[in-house]
């Protein structure tokens, strides 16, 4: 195209090589990122009394990411991320149960598969909405599928769940324990494999295109952007992740109820990714473990009130890191080092 | 490049005929009896406007007039309820807004419409990603696609962007927005390219640096710029229609419609320049 002769002929400047640099390298792993890997192996043997309370934790942590790719990459708000959690959930149980199918690592992909069809048949419906709208047909998406769940009680359990699945051992071989130590290491497994999935997303044109998404559609669309298709592609996805953890969910519980589907499970996740940080892959870490632990300490110290905490936290975040945690954690990284590029 | 090629070569033979007073090539953009109502209203009313390839040309008229929304019909934002708009003598009335960006056009927005919280080189990598249909990829590292950065750079260089290719978009002043703004629109390398007052809000002690650019422009781009500076319009445009609610009040070249006294009339009370 002509438009291309007068481009070749401005000369390269001094700021190609940095620029070039910047976008080439920031995929790369950094030092650091072994950190939060090597503190959950350390809680592994640290902690060896709490890997079922563990396990929960990282479930959360891949539901809480999973959201990110969706809220914090391509903006795209709902309040009933739980729905796919909760397929995912049931998936792994029914096909256990109901199946008789009892290999768990089948059992996630089942899970997943079935998430992310929902994914794509309720994104492709609701992804032309945003905003208030979006959020309300979310919400009422989630909670239409926890009472149909409640219909079908002879398949589901209805209300009172499904109890006492029973899973073959991991790889034919390690065997589930009262303490749960494999599970724990069985959901750190998945949640590294699914983490670099994401990050492989975020960090590619595609995700770099979310980020577009999220920061101006309109001009997207000007640019020539399938928006729709690229938001249907990342909410399947999310969908899909979900269901992998609400399978992890039902697999290292050994039961499920309806419960999944509350609107409290789509709201705290997002509590969580807003408390760790959404759109930078590590707040979901950090938001799904402060929740957590908080959760289980302050509703033992005080079973009716502990949520006051968690509130006025949220609170806090919002009104004074509006980046979450790990925002505040870099903004505060700036202000000692002014001169390290983002 | 990727968007010449066989549609330029489908215009019938019917459509040869029809157009047979007009020059045999085909316009770059040709808009015929465009009409648009929101309710009662009716925002665009039986526009006719043919943009030669290569051409100059702008649209003026008072606030209201229906200008933005005329780009916005052209570029697939809104659909007409009426006519038809040919690029390169190809029918894209029914093609979705993507679609049309895909064929070469490309638009600047009145109010700036930029990927804020990124920096500049992503805002630009992203219409250079599209346009070289690499952005649906999601298994490779954006770093990894050399060809877009390096023509995203290109593209900054070009319009002396590229000390701030790292800063993002947002803490850039005004005027630099402005570019980065022209910047996105150019490296969809468009064949027709809608400026929806490129200069708005800069201050005019800036505004030259927007001037320059755009005087500067491949000449094969067909332009249709809406500018309120007659000043601006009677330099850069060989060609200007006048649309007073929502539509044509007359085409011409500017010695035309500056001497129109139509035009004097609808323009009575604000700046004009005389004679």
């Amino acid at each position: 195209m002509a438009a291309s002769e007068t481009i070749a002929a401005a000369a390269p400047s001094a700021a190609r090589a940095p620029a070039i640099a910047y976008l080439a390298t920031r995929h790369r792993v950094r030092v650091w990122e072994v950190l939060p890997w090597l503190l959950a192996i350390a809680a592994y043997f640290i902690f060896p009394d709490r890997m079922v309370f563990g396990s929960q934790v990282l479930v959360m942590v891949l539901f809480a990411l999973s959201l990110d790719l969706i809220l914090g990459y391509a903006g795209i708000v709902s309040l009933g991320h739980a729905a796919f959690f909760g397929l995912g959930a049931y998936a792994a149980a029914l096909l256990t149960l109901r199946w008789n199918w009892q290999e768990p690592i089948s059992g996630l992909f089942f899970a997943a598969a079935v998430a992310a069809a929902a994914g794509a048949a309720s994104g492709w419906l609701l992804l032309r909405y945003r905003g208030l709208t979006l959020l309300v047909l979310t919400l009422a998406t989630t909670i239409m599928l926890q009472e149909l769940g409640n219909l079908l009680r002879d398949l589901t359990g209805g209300y009172d769940g499904l109890p006492g699945l029973i899973y073959t051992p991991l790889l034919g071989y390690f065997d589930y324990d009262l303490y749960g130590h494999v599970n724990y290491l069985y959901a750190l497994a998945v949640l590294l494999v699914l983490f670099f999935v994401v990050r492989l997303i975020v960090y590619s044109p595609f995700g770099q295109g979310l980020a577009g998404i999220r920061e101006n559609v309109a001009r997207m669309h000007a640019v020539g952007s399938p928006v729709h298709w690229r938001l249907l592609t990342v909410y399947t996805i999310a969908a899909a992740i979900a269901g992998v953890a609400g399978a992890l969910f039902t697999q290292t519980n050994a039961y499920v109820t309806l419960g999944v589907f509350d609107f409290d499970n789509s709201a705290g996740v997002m509590v969580m990714l807003i408390l760790g940080g959404a759109g930078r892959l590590y707040g979901a870490f950090v938001g799904a473990v402060i929740y957590m632990v908080l959760q289980d300490n302050l509703s033992k110290a005080s079973p009716q009130y502990w949520q006051f905490a968690v509130g006025l936290m949220l609170v806090l975040t919002v009104l004074f890191a509006r980046r979450g945690l790990l925002g505040l954690i870099e903004d505060v990284a700036r202000w000692i080092m002014p001169d390290r590029k983002p | 490049m990727d968007h010449a090629g066989p549609q330029t070569m489908s215009l019938t033979m019917s459509e040869t005929i029809a157009n047979a007073m007009q020059p045999t090539v085909p316009a770059a953009l040709e808009i015929k009896n465009l009409n648009k109502s929101f309710g009662a209203l009716p925002v665009a009313r039986d526009i006719a406007l043919a943009l030669p390839k290569g051409g100059r040309h702008a649209l003026i008229g008072p606030n209201g007039a229906g200008k933005t929304t005329l780009v916005n019909l052209i570029t697939g934002v809104q659909r007409p309820s009426g006519g038809q708009i040919l690029l390169d003598g190809e029918d894209i009335t029914s093609l979705p807004q993507a679609a049309r960006t895909r064929r070469g056009i490309a638009r600047t927005f009145q109010i700036n419409q930029l990927f804020r919280g990124l920096t500049v080189l992503e805002n630009v990598y992203l219409a250079v990603a599209e346009r070289m249909r690499v952005a649906h990829r999601l298994w490779r590292p954006a770093g990894a696609e050399r060809d877009v950065i390096d023509q995203a750079l290109a593209q900054l260089e070009a319009l002396r962007l590229a000390d701030d290719a790292l800063k993002i978009v947002r803490e850039l002043p005004y005027g630099r927005q402005r570019l980065v703004e022209i910047a996105i629109a150019l490296a969809l390398n468009p064949r027709v390219l809608l400026l929806d007052e490129p200069a708005a809000g800069v201050p005019s002690s800036e505004s030259h640096l927007i001037l320059d650019v755009i005087g500067a422009l491949d000449p094969s781009i067909a332009i249709l710029i809406i500018e309120h500076d007659m000043d601006v319009v009677f330099r850069f445009a060989s060609r200007i229609t006048v649309l007073v609610a929502g539509a044509v009040l007359t085409e011409g070249t500017p010695q035309q419609i500056r001497a129109d006294a139509r035009v004097r009339a609808v323009y009575l009370g604000e700046e004009f320049p005389h004679g």
